[in-house]
């Protein structure tokens, strides 16, 4: 049951984008489309989910007064072996991404995993933790991307159902619409959960 | 006339901030007063600079002759982590009032994506030494405006009353919102 609860937790009760507001950069930067957001979101889970097994195992080994940097090291190992293999197997998404892979690395919600949870639970609860983190971090960019891309382009996952002539509301999957679209959603998610509290 | 065109681009047309979408972190995280903003953009124009030049020469004098370019981000996130570090000590020694200013920002700057991202950019760009420098220097005043101006916003934001499922994030979000569309004004100057 509590193994559970740690899985689910990150959904919506301590979603870190939604929540937390961790990992705000890959948020709001590649958010123009549902398949962008799903892509980045996948690709910051399975750093979280390996770095978070890695430093749960050897975070015996490490003297605490370098434990940062060692933590840094390990994920930014995970997250070249991430950004080499988008860039050999899925290039067209590597393309669209661009710059945020590299930058997986400083996503604060991956060094807080690590630092929180990973480096003072035991290995299983760590993996699970790092599973249910990663997901509802995908959770967060896809329902943004997917957001933006309906009213941007009045499409979902490259699906048009607009007419083929007419334009979307383009604001919404330019920068000023990652903004506008996200504070709603938190907006929405602080009604949702005081609704639930009441 | 090109080192113009890299400024006006870095600051206004492509903000660091509202356009680019690095150094968000910060940019929630500290903007609520002013004099704090200022003390963060100071920072980060010191350290941004100092990284990126560090970098350079590293990728183009030690990782380029090895052929180890695949190594750029590990590399990179540590010269940026141990320059922090330095940048705190040798500022504690030398000018107190100073480390007092800025110390508690710096920490802070080990995670701060624009850093790390300006650094990966000047490489993607294939900037001279020069040319990356200003590249630098320019995007951290385009975040030192992006940051003032949206702090001197939410210090008045903070005399109004937003619905209550707005407080907080969410108005901040929508605000920053407003000023990149203002920025967008500014597309097509270069």
């Amino acid at each position: 049951m509590s193994m559970w609860k740690e899985f689910t937790k990150g959904f919506i009760k301590e979603n870190p984008v939604f929540v937390l507001l961790l990992g705000m950069c890959p948020t709001l930067g590649v958010t123009g489309s549902a398949i962008n957001g799903l892509g980045m979101g996948l690709a910051s889970t399975a750093v979280l989910l390996c770095s978070n097994t890695v430093i749960a195992v050897i975070k015996n080994l490490i003297p605490d007064k370098v434990r940062i940097p060692a933590f840094i090291v390990v994920i930014a190992s995970f997250v070249t072996i991430v950004d080499l293999s988008l860039e050999a197997f899925l290039p067209d998404l590597y393309e669209q991404l661009g710059l945020f892979i590299p930058l997986i690395v400083v996503n604060c919600l991956i060094l807080g995993r690590a630092e929180a949870f990973a480096s003072r639970k035991g290995v299983g609860v760590s993996i699970i933790d790092g599973a249910g983190m990663g997901l509802g971090f995908t959770f967060a960019l896809t329902a943004l991307g997917g957001l933006r891309e309906i009213l941007g382009s009045g499409a979902i996952f490259d699906f048009k159902f607009i007419p083929e002539s007419a334009d979307g509301m383009l604001l919404f999957i330019m920068p000023p619409g990652a903004f506008i679209v996200l504070g709603f959603l938190i907006a929405f998610v602080n009604a949702l959960m005081k609704k639930k509290a009441a | 006339m090109e080192y113009l065109i890299i400024f006006i681009g870095a600051v206004f047309v492509n903000n660091i901030v509202l356009a680019q979408f690095l150094g968000i972190c910060p940019f929630l995280g500290v903007s609520s007063k002013v004099e704090t903003s200022i003390g963060m953009s100071a920072a980060v124009l010191f350290v941004m600079t100092m990284a990126t030049i560090s970098t350079y020469l590293i990728f183009n004098l030690v990782l380029v002759p090895l052929e180890i370019e695949f190594m750029r981000t590990v590399t990179y996130i540590l010269v940026i982590a141990s320059l922090v570090q330095m940048v705190e000590i040798v500022m504690k020694k030398v000018s107190p009032p100073l480390y007092q200013a800025l110390g508690v920002f710096l920490p802070l700057i080990t995670t701060n994506c624009a850093v790390l991202g300006v650094a990966i950019l000047v490489i993607q760009n294939q900037f001279n030494l020069l040319q990356s420098v200003a590249f630098a220097i320019s995007h951290s005043i385009g975040f030192f405006i992006a940051l003032v101006v949206f702090a001197g916003i939410r210090e008045q934001l903070d005399l109004y009353d937003p619905p209550a499922v707005m407080k907080g994030a969410p108005i901040a979000l929508i605000t920053a919102g407003l000023l990149s569309l203002a920025f967008m004004g500014f597309a097509g100057l270069v």
